[in-house]
């Protein structure tokens, strides 16, 4: 027994121990706490900002910058602009969409998502239409924008969500995806100069065998690179309009087009020109291949030029457009990378707009576009840019988005298509059976709308 | 001697088996440790390339570039208290249940326990949005009560004191608060039920003399179930902590503002949508996971020496 | 009979800070995510619809959500058998006086405590099928024929994700195990001893029967642990491989803010939760069986 109460007696000085401690950290924390806003207090004396906008983003690269930029416009104006970064991003779209039942959503946020989801956001009130400023004095603000860059920003008359025409939010930044080539990897498969038709580059494969190089890395672990890629070809072969209509239902997606989309990712498959493993990778691992020469090919992002400098800065490559199958013209993917909407409760409405125009004009772009090394929203101001990125800049107007297109995909269908294309790089399944799957769930989500 | 030499050798080879499965075991284990540790003392554009576990000239600048970049200073200080503030909550008020359930009679305790069981196995993805409202419900009515008591505050403080105070309690105490107690419920559940598991197994000799000795309920329950419980309580201390310091998704939905944020989200600076700077994020992940380590190094001990003290007398 | 019910009262005291704190944090979000499995709701509209049991229906006939369970349960089954082996038999072995004990347990803790992120690059490295260690390894010792890229192959890709996690998981097994087996007396060793027991009889007339409540509990966490893993099937294999590496709650989260399907959702994680209960319960009353027998 003598054992078991100085055994107790022990626990209980560490039990009295534990608690001190936990009070002199909240102590600590209260002082910490206090101290913090005793550099408040001190300023209480001076007249305060009296418009304080709240901004809510996802861009852990960008924050810095933001907090710079907001610095610089609290000194010209007065007005005070507070970021807050939530990332990652699908736990900053948690956030938003809880705020947006709660009714606290910023004066500034921005959405990552379809353009469905964007319209929900408009008829719920939650985004501010931005049609009267940006037409103002002859559309001042909105001429100074990539065309791409509104247009997914942009309702126009007429659209299937029947939300109110207009634009409703301010593009950052643009972007675009495209094929990256490395100079010497080609040059030691024995390949004198980059691919201009699909053979062409389902040719190369046989090189890269007798080589030992690897072919095409991007990320299409993640299901929208895959789409990106099959949305290119779908415009190549089939034309825009023959698209559109297969998502308005009148084409199926066993049409022989269509089929030929799925089949091209057979015929890489086939030719060794894929990255062995490349289903499961994500988009920075791809990167990070390229970036340390283990792949030809890239496809990949604007954003890329970025994440290859930190990694290898003496890599030597080239951008180009996925080599041609069919006669269309081909479109790349792209458009407004990020952008900002205006709460539609705001108090500081006015206030909040007239930063967001501040933050377009050729000045604040400029700085965003350098530090981040982006490709600015701004078509103005693109000076200045490598010429990897001056490419990229480039092709801003050969670019196509789905939120921009007259009519939208249904989310199921999409997935179908994109995990339906995995299947047939690891050889699983045909593209004739794939195409059959797609159409099955196309006809099934059409029959639910009629339903509802 | 004949037999006694087989003996030797049977167990020699028992014994050398027992550490080959164990050494095999600990290096799978230990090497990601190293991977990180060499991974941040690279560059980004060597992390990937120069294959060496331990780079010829380690960059120990990242380390100090990580803290201050990733702002750990204020981070670390949140982390500390929401994790010490959630697993002392969770232990007092999970050590009472659990307790409450295995000793105590009372109509209801057995569908109670139950209730608590289940809701450890629901997971509920789609909380986040009442949750979120919930919080900022309370909020709301906190707020609008401390403003219809302010005028009467003002009286007996000063008014900027007040006003102070108001703000502070808003943005800062509020936030910390309701942060605190989600986390605890999410730890709850859990660490009752492996309390309950550790209280039922366990002699209930020695409470029967304390209950002689005119010890009431609460005094049995500080001073003889908590000691002899100290193993089990080690491994919910270590589970909790361990589930406080990684968490935040819940953090960013709850808190507000950078200040009030948990050391997380230093490590999301490093992780852009594009860029990941790997070697900063690695010297960061290092140190966030030292507090872990030590807490692990400082409890288990307890899992070891726990029982065996009370096991001599029982 | 005052003094009794004041006996009560105080014993609820006992459990009413529990109750409370579970009152506000969970009833409510628990009711709200109830209600919303009944409507067709995209999580942002203000308006929903209500469409009673539809969700569910919808459910029964979802081929890939099933599949998905059977994922989970897979992963599941392999860490039961081999996480739990692995723990119990290293629990062992440092419940034992041998030399360096301290070290190995402070080692074994060192998967659950890494991050996802750098569990899922290395062991990405470590089965790349181009630069990969195991490959490497195979090849080296002439087993060419099983050199492929395990995580993009249908057949090898949920398995490598399987072992993985119980590789990242065994140390909680191990801790709670070593717990439970650092609790047993020591004089029931001796006296089975003196009685003239070998290892086994020790361990299947001593060890196991007094274990039995921590096994029963290691088993009802591995399997809530595991039944919800995806962090680190994303850190893994990314989106997936078609549809051969999804689990529940990736699903979940899919319908939740990927195609925007809130109820749906709702209702998936009502069906997974219900399932998960009807598991550990089934497991609960076998282990008290076997208790009682």
């Amino acid at each position: 027994m003598q054992n078991v109460k100085s055994k107790m007696h022990n626990f209980n000085v560490k039990f009295k121990n534990f608690i001190f401690l936990f009070l002199i950290l909240n102590f600590t924390f209260l002082i910490f706490n206090l101290t913090g806003c005793g550099g408040g207090a001190g300023q209480g004396d001076r007249i305060q900002p009296a418009v304080t906008i709240n901004a809510w983003h996802w861009m852990t690269d960008r924050d810095d910058a933001f907090a710079e930029l907001a610095a610089r416009y609290e000194k010209k104006t007065g007005v005070k602009v507070k970021f807050e970064l939530y990332a990652p991003s699908d736990s900053y779209t948690q956030k938003v969409r809880a705020a947006a039942q709660a009714g606290t959503l910023p004066d500034i946020f921005g959405l990552l998502g379809e353009k469905r989801d964007f319209a929900s956001f408009v008829i719920a009130g939650h985004v501010a239409n931005l049609d009267s400023e940006m037409l103002r004095d002859n559309a001042a603000w909105k001429n100074k924008f990539f065309s791409r860059a509104i247009a997914v920003n942009e309702f126009l008359p007429d659209n299937e969500f029947k939300v109110e025409p207009g634009v409703y939010g301010v593009p950052l930044d643009v972007m675009n995806i495209q094929m990256l080539y490395n100079k010497k990897l080609l040059k030691d498969a024995g390949i004198k100069r980059p691919p201009k038709t699909w053979d062409e580059f389902l040719a190369m494969g046989e090189k890269f065998k007798e080589s030992g190089v690897q072919g095409l890395v991007s990320g299409w672990g993640e299901m929208w690179m895959i789409d990106c890629f099959a949305s290119n070809y779908a415009f190549n072969i089939m034309g825009e309009e023959k698209v559109m209509k297969t998502i308005k239902g009148e084409i199926p997606y066993t049409d022989p087009e269509w089929i030929a989309v799925f089949n091209l990712f057979k015929e890489m498959a086939d030719n060794n020109i894929l990255y062995n493993g490349i289903v499961t990778m994500v988009n920075k691992t791809a990167e990070q291949l390229f970036a340390n020469e283990r792949a030809a090919f890239a496809f990949n992002g604007s954003w890329c030029v970025n994440v290859y400098a930190g990694m290898n800065p003496d890599l030597d490559y080239g951008v180009m457009f996925p080599p041609a199958k069919g006669d269309f013209l081909m479109k790349a993917w792209g458009g407004a990378g990020s952008s900002f909407l205006v709460n539609g409760r705001s108090l500081f409405k006015q206030e909040t707009i007239d930063f967001l125009r501040w933050l377009s004009d050729d000045e604040q772009q400029a700085y965003l576009a350098e530090v981040t090394k982006n490709l600015p929203a701004n078509k103005d101001c693109i000076t200045k840019l490598t010429p990897v990125l001056a490419s990229f800049a480039k092709a801003m107007e050969d670019t196509t988005h789905p939120n921009i297109w007259p009519v939208h995909e249904f989310p199921l269908v999409i997935e179908a298509f994109d995990k339906g294309i995995q299947a047939i790089i690891i050889g699983e399944k045909s593209p004739a059976e794939i195409a059959v799957e797609v159409q099955k769930v196309k006809e099934k989500e059409l029959n639910k709308r009629r339903q509802y | 001697m004949d037999i006694n030499l087989k003996h030797i050798i049977i167990r020699r080879t028992k014994l050398s088996f027992i550490y080959v499965l164990l050494s095999i075991v600990a290096l799978t284990c230990v090497f990601p440790l190293l991977w990180m540790l060499g991974s941040s003392l690279k560059t980004q554009s060597t992390v990937f390339s120069d294959p060496s576990l331990i780079p010829a000239s380690p960059e120990w600048n990242n380390y100090y570039l990580a803290w201050t970049k990733g702002e750990f200073g204020v981070y670390f200080l949140n982390s500390v208290f929401y994790t010490t503030a959630v697993v002392f909550g969770i232990i007092i008020i999970s050590s009472l249940a659990a307790y409450g359930f295995s000793r105590l009679k009372f109509p209801g305790s057995n569908i109670l326990f139950h209730m608590f069981l289940a809701a450890m196995m629901i997971p509920l993805p789609g909380s986040f949005v009442p949750l979120y409202v919930l919080v900022n419900n309370i909020r709301k009515v906190l707020l609008e009560f401390l403003t219809a008591i302010s005028p009467f505050l003002i009286k007996i403080f000063p008014a900027h004191f007040v006003q102070q105070s108001i703000a502070f309690i808003q943005h800062q105490a509020f936030p910390r608060t309701a942060y605190v107690f989600c986390m605890i419920n999410v730890g709850l559940s859990l660490s009752i039920y492996i309390l309950k598991t550790f209280f039922d197994k366990m002699p209930g000799a020695l409470e029967d003399a304390a209950r002689i000795d005119g010890c009431n309920k609460l005094g049995i329950w500080r001073h003889v179930a908590l000691p002899l419980a100290r193993p089990a309580l080690a491994v919910i201390t270590i589970f909790n902590a361990l589930n406080v310091w990684n968490e935040y998704i819940l953090a960013q939905l709850i808190l507000s503002s950078k200040e009030t944020m948990p050391l997380q989200r230093g490590l999301i600076v490093f992780q852009g949508m594009h860029v990941t700077d790997y070697p900063l994020l690695m010297a960061g992940m290092t140190m966030t996971a030292i507090p872990i380590i030590i807490i692990y190094l400082i409890f288990q001990k307890h899992i070891i020496k726990g029982i065996t003290a009370g096991a001599v007398v029982g | 009979m005052n003094g009794k019910l004041k006996s009560t009262l105080i014993n609820y005291l006992f459990v009413l800070p529990a109750v409370l704190i579970f009152a506000i944090f969970y009833i409510y979000p628990f009711l709200k995510v109830f209600q919303l499995s009944m409507v067709e709701w995209d999580g942002i509209l203000p308006t929903m619809q209500f469409i009673g049991l539809d969700n569910f229906k919808e459910i029964m006939q979802d081929k890939i959500w099933w599949d998905s369970m059977w994922h989970a349960g897979y992963i599941t089954l392999i860490a039961l058998t081999f996480q739990n082996g692995l723990a119990l038999l290293l629990a062992l072995v440092c419940d034992r006086e041998i030399k360096g004990r301290n070290f190995f347990r402070v080692l074994f803790f060192v998967p659950p405590i890494l991050s996802e992120v750098v569990v899922g690059l290395v062991w990405q490295w470590i089965l790349d099928g181009n630069y990969g260690i195991l490959n490497n390894l195979l090849s080296s010792i002439g087993l060419h024929s099983l050199v492929h890229n395990w995580l993009s192959d249908p057949k090898t890709a949920l398995t490598c994700i399987a072992i993985v996690h119980s590789w990242k998981g065994f140390g909680w097994g191990f801790i709670i195990m070593l717990a439970g087996l650092q609790t047993i007396p020591r004089q029931l060793y001796e006296a089975a001893r003196v009685d003239g027991a070998g290892s086994w009889q020790m361990f299947s007339k001593v060890t196991l029967p007094l274990m039995i409540p921590v096994f029963s509990m290691v088993v009802i966490l591995t399997i809530l642990g595991s039944m919800q893993v995806f962090v680190l099937i994303i850190a893994m294999v990314g989106q997936g491989l078609v549809y051969h590496t999804t689990v529940p709650v990736l699903r979940i989260l899919g319908a939740m803010t990927g195609s925007s399907r809130f109820g749906y959702a709702c209702a998936q994680g009502i069906i997974f939760g219900l399932i998960l209960i009807i598991i550990s319960f089934t497991q609960k009353k076998f282990s008290e069986k076997i208790k009682q027998a």
